[in-house]
């Protein structure tokens, strides 16, 4: 499996690291219901087709990365940064 | 206080196996330059008195003797020259936390390919490339100063078993060549 980092280009897998679903990038807000920070914390979907993960690029330029994947067809359709991503 | 005398990981040591020759080399002083958000214009005025701007990703640019190497995003390492006073930007001395290798002739290039998942050959890695990656496991950023020629930058702790590495690597690609099949 290869990515394409958007700032240093096609790199191998070992380059990177998992980090889980972007549902991470929405953190509730403070005084949330608990409900909420329950989903926020614990509950995953888990789709036939597109999804969305977080992965780091510990062995290159050390960015946060949005990957947009297929898990029906493993193809990776987006790889963007997260700290460039419209909020 | 007594005058300390600045020590170099591996003294200076220079191996040649075959036709590719491994050296410390040394870079002169190493200073970390991170952009704060929005301070790019500022950065880009002060570098201005070495002649050198921020570079590309993946590339570096050299200036009478000082050097500046991209090494992430909004990120560079100034080398070989003292940074000048810099607004809105983290500037920080990491000269003593680095050990710099050269791999230098014909053959370099299949060295490196043994330890670093990357394609380095002249095509897709042009003089004046400089890429983040691995050697087999140790984070390094590898400049391409010539058409044969690489510099490894590594951090200071693990310079001995990255030379031990290139070196095993140089043995093992001589000793296959002079074999006859």
């Amino acid at each position: 499996m290869r990515l394409t980092c958007p700032l240093c280009g096609e790199r191998d897998r070992r380059e990177f690291y998992y980090c889980g679903a972007e549902d991470y990038l929405h953190r509730p807000a403070e005084g949330a219901p608990l409900a909420e920070w329950d989903n926020y914390l614990h509950l995953r979907d888990n789709p036939a087709g597109v999804t969305k993960d977080l992965w780091y690029h510990e062995a290159g330029c050390s960015q946060w990365l949005m990957v947009t994947r297929n898990t029906v067809t493993h193809e990776i359709s987006a790889v963007e940064l997260v700290a460039e991503r419209k909020a | 206080m007594p005058e300390l005398i600045a020590k170099s990981a591996l003294e200076g040591r220079e191996l040649t196996v075959g036709t590719v020759t491994l050296a410390e080399v040394d870079v002169g002083p190493i200073t970390s330059i991170a952009v704060f958000p929005g301070g790019a214009k500022a950065v880009a005025k002060g570098l201005k008195a070495l002649g050198l701007a921020m570079p590309e990703p993946n590339s570096f640019t050299e200036k009478k003797g000082a050097r500046i190497v991209w090494t992430g995003r909004e990120q560079a390492f100034l080398l070989g020259a003292d940074c000048p006073a810099l607004e809105s930007a983290a500037v920080t001395d990491q000269s003593d936390g680095w050990a710099v290798l050269s791999v230098s002739g014909a053959g370099a290039v299949d060295v490196l390919a043994r330890w670093v998942p990357l394609d380095l050959r002249l095509g897709a890695c042009p003089v004046g490339g400089a890429v983040r990656t691995q050697l087999n496991h140790m984070n390094v950023v590898i400049l391409r100063t010539g058409d044969h020629a690489f510099e490894i930058m590594v951090f200071r702790s693990m310079a001995r078993t990255a030379w031990h590495e290139v070196e095993s690597a140089m043995h093992m690609l001589a000793a296959r060549s002079a074999t006859k099949i």
